[in-house]
């Protein structure tokens, strides 16, 4: 007789892996990779829009004219000239910095990473929306951070309940580390703070000496108007804004970066060498090359028009199919709205149901590290056609009938038990 | 050339554990045969697949509907397409729990008091009364899983009359009907069942001692939160007992090639029939792969003796 836990490391991992385990969920969304399923779970850019003759011309002029520097190894920091040309992005949310402030990523999921390192210790606190990007939480967790959520609302995140939050802690004789915020497009709520709210967080967060992280991936991709001017715009020493080129050009070069006050960035840059060495020379001299020698800003618009077609195609649909009782965000721009189930069911309970009637979503569960969200799911419209959306919102919609008969039959809540482990999908679902 | 496609994937919850048993024996059949080794989904394209590769055998690894209700399997007997493992309707009889109960129990096995109502029954009759009526039949804990499917999806136990209604939703989760049944507290083994040219034989029983307490999902996926003994810590007797149950539910349910039987041993050494598979996991934590290995034989040997098999068997 042999014993065998069929993995021989098992003893040795840190405590903090132990959340990494299989889960239904994540079981369920390898089905919503299929055609047939109406994918509304993603957050995919749709890339197609981009021109792939444009792309491959100027991928073939980068390796023709520069190929040994793009194949090898750069500096830590990010390379120069397209730390200048991010200057010019982001000068549309009025950022303004020098580049030397920039610190260039693997993604600015990288720089979550990084600043997350440098920042916290095990039991630190953040606070975060309630609820949050999925990926935030998930390197919180990986530094053991406590995380505690701050309400939102209509208009993001909630001054009072900040400061209430705020009050808490200090009532403890605690305080918090930093907030993560993502004040234009949320992922997953959908819902963008006003330049009055931001202002107000920004005011509460000094007073209280607590370092804000930006997050601002879907910033240019508002549908009414100018890009929402960021928080950072307002406070270079206080604030770290973290950028993405992964939903305006391609989010398969990876491509991000952080804007940091001198100190921070200094260690920022020592966190990314230990890290990685440097970012991808590869990638980062595309980006630049593409913004050197491309209509980036009618590409930025081209996309903002498709994701508003698509938004459209969503609101429309639930409006005209969802069942009472069932309410969602009305996105301003990026990728994502949130969706208020009828009262007593669950989101993850339902999904295989959902999988089964060939559409998915993200369970609002995923979005909150405390386990709550049940009532809610992430609605995503930014890669499927606008008819797709509409026949999976049919789907949907068909789905919570269902499963409001089922609750009323029990007259339950529909909690399933499922096990712990990660409820959202890799980041390769449509 | 001889060719063998190996189907795997699907549409049902189990998707990525078929996906992982699929690549699993594609692997070990490319590495033990000469033969072209083809691995496939099921979608639009395969039946099209089918024709164009006319392969010599193929090997169903879907898990779930589709693959382990019998569907499929009559699509590929339609097809004049020898494959490995039960008929169409063998797997059905498998496939559908509490039949498959009902006929070990008049085999003579013990099968734990099972009850089987749809959705739609609760609806008419009013769901407070019918789950008082289980509850009081069955006495608690009660074991709520759905009807059909595997892995432990929409499976759980109620020791409560408060987590009973719950406990129905989570299994109509997954399929229209659910079975509760008398939960038998004891030790948890699975065995292999392999048909061989000297004959059907069980393979070593493997035992299943899930960190959690509970054979779910989490416990059955990641590697580590569940201790396996194989051969399991029984005695010789009932070891054979436990491989004479399994080779008996292989043939009352005319299952082929091969199988996996599930069983619960109870404090008194009874051992209690739960499920057969006809189409046993492969994955890296399956319970087949390792019950073959504690029998001294590789994947891929035995994968290549059952296409052969299959395939002379047309």
């Amino acid at each position: 007789m042999s014993s065998s836990r069929l993995d021989p490391w098992v003893d040795a991992y840190a405590q903090r892996t132990a959340e990494m385990q299989a889960s239904e969920i994540r079981a369920l969304f390898a089905v919503a990779s299929r055609p047939e399923v109406v994918s509304l779970a993603g957050g995919m850019p749709f890339v197609q829009a981009l021109s792939m003759d444009m792309m491959a011309e100027t991928v073939s002029r980068l390796l023709l004219e520069r190929g040994a520097v793009a194949l090898q190894y750069g500096s830590g920091q990010g390379d120069v000239v397209l730390r200048e040309q991010i200057l010019e992005v982001m000068a549309d949310v009025q950022v303004s910095a020098h580049p030397d402030d920039i610190v260039v990523t693997t993604g600015s999921q990288m720089a979550l990473d990084l600043v997350t390192r440098v920042f916290c210790d095990p039991g630190d606190v953040v606070l975060v929306e309630a609820p949050s990007y999925v990926g935030a939480l998930g390197v919180f967790r990986a530094y053991e951070c406590d995380v505690i959520h701050v309400a939102m609302d209509e208009q993001g995140l909630n001054p009072a309940a900040l400061e209430e939050a705020i009050a808490a802690l200090a009532a403890q004789g605690r305080s918090a580390k930093m907030l993560y915020t993502i004040p234009s497009f949320h992922n997953p709520a959908g819902v963008t703070q006003s330049q009055p709210r931001r202002a107000e967080i920004l005011q509460l967060a000094q007073r209280a000496g607590i370092l804000v992280l930006e997050d601002d991936p879907y910033g240019l991709l508002g549908f009414d108007g100018e890009a929402p001017a960021a928080i950072r715009a307002h406070d270079e020493e206080g604030v770290i804004y973290l950028g993405s080129f992964s939903k305006t050009i391609a989010s398969g070069l990876r491509v991000g970066w952080a804007v940091a006050p001198h100190g921070v960035r200094e260690k920022l840059v020592l966190a990314a060498e230990s890290a990685v060495l440097c970012p991808s020379n590869y990638s980062q001299l595309t980006i630049s090359e593409y913004l050197a020698t491309q209509p980036w800003r009618e590409q930025i618009k081209t996309y903002r028009e498709l994701y508003r077609e698509r938004r459209d195609a969503l609101l429309e649909s639930l409006e005209q199919l969802m069942p009472q009782g069932t309410t969602w965000t009305t996105p301003a721009g990026g990728f994502y709205s949130w969706v208020t189930l009828p009262e007593g069911l669950d989101a993850k309970a339902m999904l295989p149901r959902a999988v089964a009637a060939l559409v998915a979503y993200v369970p609002g569960t995923g979005f909150y590290v405390d386990g709550s969200g049940h009532e809610h799911m992430r609605l995503s419209y930014c890669y499927p056609e606008p008819d797709r959306i509409r026949e999976g919102v049919r789907r949907l919609a068909g789905v919570i009938e269902g499963e409001l008969e089922i609750a009323h039959t029990f007259g339950t809540s529909s909690t399933l038990r499922t096990s712990s482990g990660t409820n959202v999908p890799g980041p390769d679902l449509q | 050339m001889t060719s063998y496609l190996v189907l795997s994937g699907g549409l049902s919850p189990e998707r990525d554990v078929s996906l992982r048993s699929g690549r699993r024996v594609a692997e070990a059949l490319r590495t033990s045969s000469d033969a072209e080794v083809i691995e496939a989904d099921v979608d639009s394209s395969l039946i099209d697949v089918l024709r164009r590769h006319r392969p010599d055998c193929v090997v169903p690894l879907l898990h779930g509907a589709a693959g382990e209700d019998g569907a499929l399997r009559d699509v590929l007997t339609s097809l004049g397409l020898p494959f490995v493992g039960a008929t169409g309707a063998a797997a059905r009889l498998a496939f559908d729990k509490p039949v498959a109960k009902t006929l070990l129990a008049t085999a003579g096995v013990s099968t734990p008091a099972v009850l089987a109502i749809p959705h739609a029954m609760f609806r008419e009759l009013g769901a407070a009364g019918v789950l008082t009526g289980i509850r009081e039949f069955l006495g608690l804990p009660i074991m709520v899983k759905p009807t059909s499917g595997g892995s432990a999806l929409g499976a759980s136990i109620v020791r409560s009359a408060e987590d009973f209604p719950s406990a129905m939703v989570g299994a109509f989760a997954y399929s229209d009907v659910a079975m509760m049944e008398q939960y038998i507290d004891g030790t948890e083994v699975a065995v292999s069942v392999l048909e061989t040219a000297e004959g059907t034989v069980a393979l070593p029983a493997v035992e299943i001692v899930p960190e959690s307490g509970i054979y779910d999902y989490k416990s059955r996926y990641t590697a580590g939160t569940t201790e396996f003994f194989v051969p399991a810590r029984l005695s010789d007797e009932l070891a054979a007992e436990c491989a004479r149950i399994a080779v008996l539910a292989h043939e009352v349910l005319g299952l082929r090639d091969w199988s996996r039987t599930d069983l619960i041993i109870d404090a008194a050494g009874t051992p209690w029939f739960l499920e057969t598979n006809a189409a046993p996991g492969m994955t890296e934590t399956s319970l087949f792969p390792q019950a073959l290995q504690a029998a001294g034989l590789g994947l891929g040997e035995i994968a290549n003796a059952l296409v052969r098999r299959a395939a002379a068997r047309g």
